[in-house]
């Protein structure tokens, strides 16, 4: 029987509340492509990206047209390169980037991940030879991203990398200065990283994966601000009950989605990611929902709290939509891809230690924020670690995607066009952390008992 | 396959008309329909049976936009999965 009511809300939500599919992310392994010669390794890689992800596009046409979902972002995570790539003694492996922007781009995804490099407990030589050569991979290419796990709750944080990844941001900053350092949006730090991500920039296909697997993500930030309308004034109790309900449908579109994939791909579905991922368009702002709750300005007081609601009213309502929940799974906070982020960090309210207290109780850390092109190495490092720490005890992702953008200083604005948005430079901590990451060593694991 | 259309306009004479002859043009079949009229502004939820039809899907959805658009109407085909996953428990 019709429900029309039910009928035509969901096409207001389509048409009105930008509720649309994030991504559809076909996981790859590439283990089986490595080999002694970096160029065979690299024509290896090709060849299975092109072989395996042949079909995802026509596929994800094909659902968005019967359904009349947008699907936003076709994209294809692989298995970490540092691992694939270790097998040659090339020292660069630069042409392994390029063959995976060649493939992704004969695929015609949006995005690739997965240049990356698991190192929270110590370095491989791979591991070193690729951390040396994301700068120039992130350069020479056009959608492939980067990540590298530099500490977990199990493994504790390894310093030697997070030094090290500060000084990686600023070259890949540098290396990218004529497009506003673009090259540090495709670069994603994180602590406790985990293998099914389908969110760029730091999918990859962990190698507990299996060999393709189609993982989800979904979005809605507008869906769950209407839907708040109508709770003006009424106690947070309803507010949550509310999201609930919307996760609930968003994500059974989500299950939706990655089924019919699934089926047609002929790849085992892997999981729903419940995300609440925003755009720069008005309307799907995460920001604009802790302001509907009646936080005056995101990042005023008051914030982490409706941000600690929201985050888990997603998740509670998500998780009986789908059969499979996994990846980062949480509101994301993305300031240069969220109008009201944007607007905050511009009137000052929104600070970067307010957004880390933030990344505290929801996915996924400091994402996507622009500081001075002159901020030390070393205090790039220093807000690595002291993410890094709040994912180690709190069991949870976290991640710092920061853009020391060239020539810009506090006030300006970076510009990076589509869903990246653009960020405005906020300012971070002038006191030197020199001394503090020059001791490089090790962060020991935290205790996972005696609780209180 | 079931599918819904739904068809949105300012309201005038004819409109169920018109869309029924388009829909029947393509051998698809109406199983249920329901009409109203919200704000000022004519909104229909059709039920409809596609495997009556040789038409490939995206043909279909195509072909009622374009007529549709010239017909003045906001015509779109879903497959009822969608409703059916976001409602139903």
């Amino acid at each position: 029987m019709l429900n029309t009511f039910d009928i035509l809300q969901t096409i207001d939500m389509l048409d009105h509340q930008h509720l649309d599919i994030r991504t559809v992310t076909l996981g790859i392994n590439l283990l089986d492509c490595a080999h002694s010669q970096i160029d065979t390794c690299a024509r290896r890689v090709y060849d299975k990206i092109c072989r395996s992800a042949q079909n995802l596009l026509p596929v994800c046409e094909g659902i968005e047209d019967e359904l009349g979902i947008p699907i936003v972002n076709k994209r294809i995570s692989v298995t970490p390169i540092a691992m694939v790539a270790q097998a040659s003694d090339a020292e660069d492996y630069t042409p392994v980037a390029a063959a995976l922007d060649r493939a992704a781009k004969t695929c015609g995804v949006n995005f690739i991940g997965g240049f990356s490099a698991l190192v929270q407990k110590g370095f491989t030589e791979g591991d070193r030879r690729l951390i040396a050569s994301i700068p120039r991979a992130l350069a020479e290419t056009d959608v492939v991203c980067s990540s590298v796990n530099i500490g977990s709750s199990k493994a504790g944080i390894n310093m030697d990398a997070v030094a090290l990844m500060g000084r990686v941001v600023k070259d890949t900053a540098a290396m990218t200065a004529q497009n506003g350092s673009i090259g540090c949006a495709k670069l994603v730090v994180f602590c406790n990283a985990v293998e099914d991500n389908p969110f760029m920039a730091g999918a990859f296909c962990g190698p507990g994966e299996p060999d393709c697997a189609v993982n989800v993500g979904v979005s809605g930030p507008g869906v769950v601000y209407h839907a708040l309308q109508s709770a003006k004034g009424r106690p947070f109790d309803e507010v949550a009950e509310i999201i609930k309900k919307t996760a609930f449908r968003v994500t059974r579109m989500g299950q939706l989605v990655a089924q019919k994939a699934s089926n047609r791909l002929r790849v085992p579905f892997g999981v729903v990611d419940l995300s609440l991922a925003p755009t720069p368009a008005v309307g799907d702002s995460v920001a604009r929902i802790l302001e509907e709750m009646g936080v005056a300005v995101c990042g005023g007081h008051g914030t982490t709290a409706a941000l600690a609601l929201l985050n888990d009213a997603v998740k509670k309502g998500g998780l009986m939509a789908s059969g499979r929940v996994g990846g980062l799974s949480g509101a994301f906070i993305p300031v240069s891809e969220d109008e009201g982020m944007i607007a905050a960090a511009r009137s000052g309210v929104l600070t970067l230690d307010k957004l880390e207290a933030m990344t505290c109780v929801c996915s996924v850390g400091l994402d996507m924020i622009a500081v001075p092109g002159d901020t030390p190495a070393s205090t790039i490092a220093a807000i690595i670690a002291d993410e890094a720490a709040v994912g180690m005890v709190n069991n949870k992702t976290t991640a710092v995607r920061l853009i020391p953008a060239v020539g810009c200083k506090v006030g300006d604005t970076v510009d990076f066009g589509g869903l990246l948005g653009s960020a405005p430079v906020m300012p971070v901590h002038p006191e030197s952390a020199d001394t503090f990451i020059a001791r490089g060593g090790h962060i020991p694991a935290p205790l996972h008992s005696l609780k209180n | 396959m079931k599918a819904i259309v739904s068809v949105f306009a300012r309201d005038r004479i004819g409109i169920i008309a018109d869309v029924c002859v388009l829909i029947s043009s393509m051998s698809v079949n109406i199983l249920d329909l329901n009409q109203t009229i919200m704000n000022g502004f004519f909104t229909m939820v059709m039920l409809v049976d596609t495997s009556t039809t040789d038409t490939p899907f995206d043909e279909i959805r195509a072909a009622l936009e374009t007529e549709g658009e010239k017909l003045g109407l906001d015509i779109r085909i879903q497959r009822e999965d969608i409703f059916d996953a976001m409602h139903k428990v």
